[in-house]
C-alpha cells in the first residue's frame, strides 16, 4: 500500500544488543595491565625518583630544544630539496632525471648511520672552500677545520639523506592527481609552473601529507643518530651518554628521553591530523557544518512560509 | 564573414599510427560545427589539436588566421615557446567529457581561477562576472559547492561557465554529454542551446543527434581519421550519402 506523506512513523525504540564478551575482554585486560604497573612501581631497577629529578631538568630541556631544531631544519631542507627532486624527475628534460636518480640511488641506497658519519669527516676531507674562478682569483676563502660545525652538517647529514625519502613521496603524490586536471588547466592558458603549483600540488598534498608526517616523526627520532657526526647536545645524547654515563642509572634516564620524543610525537600527531583535514578540501560529497547550518536554515524558512 | 577555425589537410601521428589522416574544414565566425562518427574515428583528437593540446604532425591549423602551436617566418616553422601556446589556449573554451572541474575549489573558486590568475583581472570583478555565468547556467544556489557535491550536469554546467569566463572567441566540446545520466543531459544541451543562440563559434564533438539537428550549421561524420561526409545537419541526417555514414547513423538514431 502507498500511503502519501503525512503523519511521521513513531521513531524506533529497541532494546540494544549486548555484548558480554566485550566486559570479559576489557576484564583481563585491566587486571594484566594493573599487575604490570604494580611491578614497574616497585621494581627498584626503574628508579622512579631519578626519572621525577631529571625529566625537566635544565640539560634534558637543552637537549629537547636541540633535538626540536634538528628534525625542523633537516625536515625543511629535505622537503625543499624533495620537491626539487621530484619535478627533476618527472621533467622532460633526461640530464635533470639521470641527475635526480643518481642522488636518490645513493642517499637511499646507503645507511644514515654512514651518511653522518661521512659528513662529520667533510671538514677532513675538504679542509678549504675557496670561492672565484677556476685557475682564476679567488673571491671568498673559509677554512673549514676552524668552524665548529657539527650542528650544521648533522642538519645536512639529515636533510639530504631525507630529501631522497620525500623526493619519492611527492612523486607519488604528483602522479595520483588525475591528467584531465593539468589538462583542464592548460586549456585555461595556465602556465605550467601555474598548474603544479595552483592545481596539481594542491591536490597532491592529500596523499603527500600523511607519508610525510610519517616521515617527519621517523626524522624526530633518527636525530639520536647524530652522535655518529659526532654531535652531542641532542635529547638522547644528553640523557644517555653525558648524564646515565656519570650518574650510572641508564634506565631512569632512558624513560625520560622516551617521555620527551613521545611528548613531541603526540604533538606532531595533532597538527598531521590538522594538515590532513585542510587539504582534504572538497574530496568529500558530505556536506560542512557550515554548508548544513545553512541548508537547513533554508528548510525552516521555507517551512515557516 | 570571417574564418574562426581553418583546417588544411591537419595529420595526426601517434607515432607510428595515424590517427587524422588529412582533415581539411573551415568554421566561420557564430557558426556551430557539430563533429560525429564511432570511437576512435579521430574527432577527439582533431578537437585537441585546435587548442594545441596535441601537436599537429602534418597540414595546416588556423584559427582566427593565426597558425596554431607554431610561427611561420620566411616559410620555416618555428615551434611556439609554452608561454605563447599558453596565450593562444587563453582565448579558447574547452569543455570536457569528465568536466575535468577542481575539485578543491568551490564551483566560484573553479571559476575565478584562470581569470584572476592566468588573465590578471581584479578578484571582486572575476567574482562579479563568475556569479552572473552561474546564474545563467542556472547554478546560483551553488556557488559555494564542492564539485563532489553536485550532480553530473550541475558539474558540466559549471565546467562551460568556467570556460566562458575567459571571454573566449571559440567553444570546445568535447562529449559533454556522454558523461552524464540521460535525465541529466538535456540541462547540459539547453545551456550549450543558448550559447549558440548568443552567436559563440562552437566546435561539438557529440552523439547528440537531436543536439545536431537543431542548433548545428553544418554537420561533419569522420572515420577512420578523414572526413567522409559533411553538410547541413538535416541532409545528412535524413539523406546519408556513402554507406558508412549511414551504418553509422543506423545505430546512434
Amino acid at each position: 500500500m502507498t500511503a502519501a506523506a503525512g503523519s511521521s512513523p513513531a521513531p524506533i525504540d529497541a532494546v540494544p544488543l549486548r555484548h558480554p564478551w566485550r566486559w570479559v575482554g576489557a576484564g583481563v585486560i585491566v587486571v594484566l595491565v594493573g599487575l604490570f604497573l604494580y611491578g614497574a612501581a616497585t621494581n627498584k631497577a626503574y628508579g622512579w625518583s631519578t626519572y621525577a629529578e631529571y625529566l625537566f631538568n635544565d640539560r634534558i630541556l637543552l637537549g629537547v630544544w636541540n633535538t626540536l631544531q634538528l628534525t625542523v631544519y633537516a625536515m625543511v631542507l629535505g622537503v625543499g630539496l624533495g620537491i626539487v627532486l621530484s619535478v627533476m624527475r618527472l621533467s622532460p628534460n633526461p640530464v635533470f632525471g639521470a641527475v635526480a636518480w643518481v642522488f636518490l640511488w645513493i642517499f637511499r641506497g646507503t645507511p644514515v648511520y654512514v651518511q653522518l658519519v661521512f659528513w662529520g669527516l667533510i671538514p677532513t676531507i675538504y679542509q678549504n672552500i675557496q670561492l672565484g674562478v677556476p685557475f682564476g682569483p679567488s673571491l671568498l676563502h673559509v677554512n673549514l677545520q676552524s668552524l665548529s660545525i657539527p650542528f650544521l652538517l648533522a642538519v645536512v647529514g639529515l636533510g639530504l639523506n631525507e630529501a631522497a625519502y620525500m623526493a619519492e613521496i611527492i612523486r607519488a603524490g604528483i602522479t595520483s592527481v588525475p591528467e584531465g586536471q593539468s589538462e583542464a588547466s592548460t586549456a585555461l592558458g595556465m602556465s605550467w609552473g601555474m598548474t603544479m603549483r595552483r592545481t596539481v600540488l594542491p591536490q597532491a598534498m592529500r596523499v603527500i601529507i600523511p607519508p610525510t608526517g610519517n616521515e617527519l616523526i621517523s626524522m624526530l627520532k633518527t636525530t639520536s643518530l647524530v652522535t655518529a657526526v659526532p654531535y652531542s647536545y641532542d635529547l638522547y645524547s644528553i640523557a644517555s651518554r653525558e648524564i646515565a654515563a656519570r650518574i650510572f642509572e641508564p634506565v631512569p634516564l632512558l624513560l625520560v628521553a622516551a617521555t620527551w620524543y613521545l611528548v613531541v610525537t603526540s604533538i606532531l600527531m595533532v597538527g598531521q591530523h590538522h594538515l590532513e583535514k585542510y587539504f582534504s578540501k572538497g574530496i568529500s560529497r558530505q556536506l560542512t557544518s557550515k554548508q548544513l547550518e545553512t541548508l537547513a536554515k533554508a528548510q525552516t524558512e521555507a517551512g515557516h512560509v | 564573414m570571417t574564418v574562426m577555425v581553418q583546417a588544411e589537410q591537419v595529420c595526426k601521428n601517434y607515432g607510428a599510427l595515424p590517427v587524422l589522416k588529412g582533415v581539411t574544414l573551415s568554421v566561420d565566425r557564430g557558426q556551430v560545427l557539430v563533429l560525429v562518427g564511432p570511437s576512435g574515428s579521430g574527432k577527439s583528437t582533431f578537437l585537441r589539436c585546435i587548442n594545441h593540446l596535441e601537436t599537429v604532425t602534418a597540414g595546416r591549423l588556423y584559427v582566427d588566421g593565426e597558425l596554431v602551436g607554431y610561427r611561420e617566418r620566411a616559410g620555416k616553422l618555428y615551434e611556439m615557446s609554452p608561454r605563447e601556446a599558453a596565450k593562444q589556449r587563453r582565448d579558447i573554451g574547452m569543455v570536457f567529457q569528465h568536466f575535468n572541474l577542481f575539485p578543491h575549489r568551490t564551483a566560484l573558486d573553479n571559476i575565478i581561477e584562470a581569470p584572476v590568475h592566468v588573465k590578471g583581472v581584479k578578484k571582486a570583478q572575476a567574482v562579479e562576472r563568475a556569479k552572473d555565468l552561474l546564474h545563467q547556467v542556472g547554478l546560483s544556489d551553488k556557488a559555494d559547492a564542492y564539485p563532489a557535491q553536485l550532480s553530473g550536469g550541475q558539474q558540466q554546467r559549471v565546467a562551460i561557465a568556467r570556460a566562458l569566463a575567459m571571454d573566449p572567441k571559440l567553444m570546445l566540446f568535447d562529449e559533454p554529454t556522454s558523461a552524464l545520466d540521460p535525465e541529466l543531459v538535456g540541462e547540459v544541451l539547453a545551456v550549450m542551446k543558448r550559447l549558440a543562440g548568443e552567436g559563440m563559434t562552437m566546435i561539438v564533438v557529440t552523439h547528440e543527434m537531436g543536439f545536431a539537428r537543431e542548433v548545428a550549421d553544418e554537420l561533419v561524420f569522420m572515420d577512420g581519421g578523414v572526413i567522409v561526409e559533411s553538410g547541413p545537419p538535416r541532409e545528412v541526417l535524413s539523406n546519408p550519402q556513402h554507406d558508412r555514414t549511414k551504418t553509422f547513423l543506423s545505430k546512434v538514431m
